[in-house]
């Protein structure tokens, strides 16, 4: 197959970017769409030219470091996908794709279609965790859990903080992201004890992160390569009302 | 001048040994750990584990990783579980069967000691993981659930349905997230470490190159971890994430590191097969599928190219039911694998190239239900069909061996100290527990009893027995260092040749394949440790490495990877020719008993190659660390 | 103070969008229920219409709360639309919806122009206002009557456009409340984990039988099925 690439290129953070021409040829429908970029970034380099830059790590959709818009939509047409296990056989020969990087004020573009997500890792910081020192802990069988608990939080907490969610959201927002840590420990009786107040500090941490507001349209559950549910923005909304109703009176509410 | 390689081992009875080595250990005063800074290199299972509990106890510590956040180092892409000696299912586990387990599976050639400790800190793992918040999957009654999984006969793996490692990444990220919100751990994302610091013969520091902008400065401190995991891309394809890389050690290496057991690499039966020249990486199936499918390929060579369906139940060869009777589809990794080159050798393998051998659900699905099996694999099966555009619950899978760990790492003593004081390495990339071969569950077992429950003991004694003065940043060490790297930075850019770096490291994958895969022997090896200096050679006349070394350059970065392997596959295929006899995932062809299992050399070859630098140019050194097994009665591995 | 906590968070700012929303829907219903007595006849409706102006405080206590919850409701979305302009300083050259709702599309323009039609809506039936301005041969009122409610009506709805507007801000009242009764019980966390959890059964209907029962009004006026 040959199709016609239009993709971002931007040199530095600061850099004017634009889209960029290229053509992908014999591409076999077998291919990843990141072997696709491979390909090309590989007969760039032998012209000389620099690389096209794309993160990429494990390449079997779990470590979350792949991620661009393909054709307006995240991750590409496939559901339930993350970009490196979107297959050619996916588009057409003589298909134009238009390929962008996710576009989030909290996610600054690095070069090309790479972002910093490092907004992610400071809602986690923000109480994405129970708090147990190593060695503080008895028999793992001493808290049963009850099953469907137990599963409920492993659908939130299969969450691979892609970012596609922030990426096809119309507000830009990062409520699947955060909902899905809240309500993984949320739904577990080791994470009850901060329950509240981990919901209010994470929120609080998002807003801060300059994400938009969630207005529930939906995008983000359809993109999300895990698709976890937008249940969870319901949850974590719940946790943070009941966490603001009942915290002591503080400004910003939770804070230490 | 051989290398001291004084393993530490405790004296005492075994099973007393780790508590014993705990207590004569040296402590420091709470007080004074604020004032030691250790250097966490890696943030996957054993090095997000340990900066956290450094972090916890109070030392000030330093992480870093080239992925753009901890969470993602590739220890969150393994699937099947982690095992423990809970003996829950009361099906006669205990710490003593799953050391012999574990020392037998790694055809004896892991140090008791270590592997004891390993299997009483697997406790332990579990309840810790728990407390974090892991989801790992429950019975109705709200205890924790069991399967058995590879080579093992008990119950004794735990797993969050099939992506065990990203919940206990996960864990470890969270624990590490909450210490960075504290202030205890400074994360360095996106930067990489390209050099060991050594000053007075004592690990110092790093030197990193910040993936982002460019800049190359050292990091100093009072002692550093290395945690960056295997080095199996040096086959170009494997199940490892694109970026894992050999780096971090092999610099460390050629500061004075001993490199232990490089050729004992495993092979992992159940991946999916190559497709075609485009493939970048393998993808592993996990190994939990052969608990319920059934792996065979036709009898006859006619039938390769036959759809499997219509090919008759007499006409197909279960060879692993068939060779090894008892344990069937749940044959250890390296002898499944072997298995399946085997008769792909003979030309009955399927699918593209003949490089493929059925992994079968039909019988499983009979007996319980399309249901039961969705439960069980769902997101496998999705994944499989999501690459090769098959239903495996139609058509059998198609899966072949893939380069999958390594077991190989920096030689470490009982403290997970290297030959160079002050330098520890933790998880794969040491070359402790595992032998010459790792079984299943095993891997996260190990990386986090490194971070979590050894080095947070062992690296206080370390700190406190040493005399440590501060090292200026314009020592004359570290200024060569950082220099170093400047100087290797600006040559690869400099080269402007025809090749691409992909396309030397598509090279050094096929030597390495080729020769030092799955079976080997004398003449490959040799001719392998010809052809890689030669390769080595073009590359630094003929790369090209486009872009500049003051920004984001995933190019740059993955030149500096690819010459290291180039250097490591050479020492790979050295450590493989020197080990006349097979064990574990290295198997020599010239060793084996008449029915083709691998044959041990006890007599000779009961120890642990650590292998020295020599310097540029010249061999590397041999030194033997003997293992003595005190515990444990020699014995061939048999399974069937 | 747990409501500046809510005032300051996006979340907490839908929350009060949502609240002041339901409110305005159990509103919109009851109003839409006061409506249909046009059908019984003159003297019912006129008789309720002097029900409500006898309760006096109380009328105006509700008409205060109302506007209240409109100036509240209009705020946040300002303020989220505010946020959400800045979250996405660079937008995408190309971008595909795909599953979101035309009526969560358009909840901003149609919710300005759900004000729009509000104030027209005030100045035309409770003030009377339009009528001295549109007091030219085709008069909207030809005589607008405070205590003559089913009057005003049968008089209001007999020119076109005026007619035609009703039925499409109607419209996306429609839209409006197929996305808003629905998300807003989601916003405030009352729901339960669902399969499809873009289903909306409750939503649908009120959403349907608000905009039924809105719209039945001018269209049956227009063309003359009540007189």
């Amino acid at each position: 197959m040959n199709m016609k690439l239009r993709v971002w290129r931007q040199s530095s953070p600061d850099a004017k970017g634009a889209l960029k021409e290229y053509a992908a040829t014999d591409v076999s429908p077998d291919m990843s769409f990141l072997e696709m970029l491979d390909e090309l970034n590989e007969r760039l380099m032998e012209q000389g030219e620099v690389a096209i830059a794309f993160d990429h790590d494990c390449r079997e959709g779990i470590c979350g470091s792949c991620g661009v818009m393909i054709n307006g939509v995240a991750h590409g047409p496939m559901k339930g996908t993350a970009t490196c296990q979107l297959h050619m056989r996916s588009f057409k020969d003589g298909d134009t794709i238009v390929i962008e990087p996710w576009r989030a004020a909290a996610f600054p573009v690095v070069k090309d279609l790479v972002v910093n997500r490092g907004a992610f890792d400071r809602i986690i910081q923000a109480g994405g965790y129970v708090s147990v020192a190593t060695g503080a802990a008895k028999d793992a069988n001493s808290i049963p859990v009850p099953k469907e608990d137990s599963d409920a939080a492993m659908d939130a907490a299969a969450c691979i903080g892609c970012g596609a969610c922030v990426a096809a959201c119309p507000n830009g927002s990062a409520s699947l992201f955060t909902a899905a840590k809240v309500s993984h420990l949320g739904l577990l009786p080791q994470g009850q004890p901060e329950r509240y107040r981990r919901a209010l500090k994470m929120v609080a941490q998002m807003d801060l992160e300059s994400f938009g507001g969630c207005t529930l349209f939906g995008e983000c559950m359809e993109a999300c390569p895990k698709e976890i549910s937008i249940d969870f923005i319901s949850r974590m909304n719940r946790d943070f009302l009941v966490g603001a109703a009942t915290a002591p009176m503080e400004r910003g509410g939770g804070e230490d | 001048m051989p290398l001291s390689l004084d393993s530490r081992m405790p004296a005492g009875p075994l099973a007393d040994k780790w508590d014993k080595h705990r207590f004569d250990m040296k402590l420091v005063n709470p007080a004074n750990k604020r004032k030691y800074t250790v250097l966490v290199v890696g943030s996957g299972l054993a090095g997000a584990s340990a900066a956290a509990s450094f972090s916890e106890m109070g030392y000030n510590v330093r992480c870093y990783c080239y992925q753009d956040s901890p969470r993602r180092a590739h220890s969150i892409a393994a699937q099947g579980g982690i095992n423990a000696a809970k003996n829950y299912q009361n099906d006669g586990d205990s710490i003593q069967r799953l050391f012999y387990d574990t020392i037998n599976g790694g055809d004896f050639r892991a140090r008791e000691a270590n592997v004891y400790r390993l299997a009483q800190i697997s406790v332990r793992i579990i309840d810790q993981c728990v407390a974090q918040g892991v989801p790992f999957a429950r019975e109705y009654g709200g205890l924790l659930a069991n399967r058995s999984f590879g080579g093992a006969q008990v119950s004794r793996t735990f797993y969050a349905r099939g992506q065990t490692g990203q919940q206990l990444l996960l864990g470890a990220y969270q624990a590490l997230e909450k210490e960075i919100a504290k202030g205890g751990v400074t994360m360095y994302p996106r930067a990489e470490m390209l050099d060991l610091i050594v000053v007075n013969g004592r690990a110092r520091g790093i030197v990193v190159r910040d993936e982002t902008t460019g800049t190359i400065e050292p990091h100093l401190a009072d002692a550093v971890v290395l945690a960056t995991g295997g080095y199996g891309n040096v086959f170009y394809l494997s199940t490892n994430a694109k970026g894992c890389n050999t780096t971090a050690i092999w610099r460390s290496y050629k500061r004075g590191a001993a490199f232990a057991n490089p050729c004992y690499t495993q092979i992992h039966p159940t991946c999916i097969p190559v497709a075609g020249e485009h493939q970048s990486k393998l993808t592993l199936m996990s190994e939990s599928l052969r608990n319920d499918g059934r792996v065979w390929v036709p009898k006859r060579t006619d039938d390769i190219a036959k759809a499997p369906g219509s090919i008759a139940e007499s006409d197909r060869d279960y060879f692993l039911e068939r060779k090894y009777p008892s344990f069937g589809n749940l044959s250890p990794r390296d002898i499944a694998s072997r298995a399946a080159k085997e008769v792909c050798d003979e030309g009955r393998g399927v699918g593209p190239g003949g490089r493929g051998v059925y992994l079968d659900f039909a019988d499983a699905i009979n007996r319980l239900g399309e249901n039961k099996i969705r439960e069980r694999y769902g997101n496998l099966f999705e994944m499989y069909e999501r690459i090769t555009d098959e239903n495996p619950y139609r058509v059998p899978m198609r899966i072949y061996p893939a380069v999958h760990y390594t077991m190989g790492g920096l030689w470490v003593d009982y403290n997970l100290m290297s030959t160079i004081p002050g330098l520890h390495v933790a998880g794969e990339a040491n070359f402790s527990d595992h032998g010459a071969n790792r079984l299943g569950a095993s891997a996260l077992m190990q990386g986090l009893a490194d971070g979590y429950f050894v080095l947070p003991n062992t690296i206080g004694d370390y700190l406190a027995s040493n005399k440590l003065d501060p090292v200026p940043v314009d020592a004359p060490e570290v200024r060569a260092a950082v220099a170093d790297v400047q100087a290797r930075t600006n040559r690869l850019l400099s080269i402007k040749g025809k090749r691409t770096v992909a396309s030397f490291h598509r090279e050094l994958g096929k030597i390495m394949w080729e020769y030092c895969g799955m079976a080997r022997d004398a003449a490959g090896l040799s001719k392998a440790i010809e052809l890689i200096p030669r390769l080595r050679e073009e590359f630094w006349a003929g790369v090209n490495v486009p872009g500049s070394g003051s920004d984001l350059n995933q190019t740059l970065e993955y030149a500096g990877r690819v010459a290291d392997f180039l250097e490591l596959g050479e020492l790979m295929c050295r450590d493989a020719l020197h080990r006349n006899e097979s064990a574990g995932g290295h198997f020599r062809t010239e060793y084996q008993t008449p029915d083709g299992e691998a044959l041990r050399n006890d007599d000779e070859f009961a120890y642990v190659a650590a292998w020295e630098y020599g310097g540029e140019g010249a061999a590397p050194i041999l030194n033997r660390e003997p293992l003595v097994f005190e515990n444990i009665k020699l014995s061939q591995r048999s399974y069937k | 103070m747990w409501l500046l906590t809510l005032y300051r968070s996006t979340v907490g700012k839908k929350a009060i969008m949502a609240v002041t929303g339901l409110l305005l829907v159990v509103f919109v219903i009851g109003h839409m229920a006061g409506n249909l007595q046009v059908f019984v006849g003159a003297a019912r409706m006129n008789g309720y219409a002097a029900f409500l102006k006898s309760t006096g405080e109380l009328l105006w206590v509700v008409r205060l709360g109302l506007l209240a919850a409109v100036l509240l409701h209009i705020l946040m979305a300002l303020q989220l639309t505010r946020i959400k302009a800045a979250a996405r300083p660079v937008d995408y050259q190309k971008r595909q919806p795909q599953v979101s709702t035309v009526a969560s599309r358009t909840m901003r323009w149609g919710g300005v122009l759900l004000l729009v039609f509000i104030v027209f809506h005030l100045l035309h039936f409770t003030t009377g206002t339009i009528f001295p301005w549109a007091s030219a041969p085709d008069a909207l009122h030809p005589e607008f009557s405070h205590t003559d409610v089913y009057g005003n009506v049968m008089s209001a709805f007999h020119t076109p456009w005026v007619v035609l507007f009703y039925v499409v801000a109607m419209l996306f009242l429609l839209l409006h409340l197929f996305h808003g009764a629905w998300s807003s019980v989601r916003t405030l966390g009352l729901t339960t984990p669902s399969r499809q959890p873009m289903k909306r059964h409750v939503a649908t209907v009120v959403a349907l039988v608000v905009w039924l029962g809105f719209t039945a009004v001018p269209v049956a006026v227009f063309f003359g099925v009540i007189r």
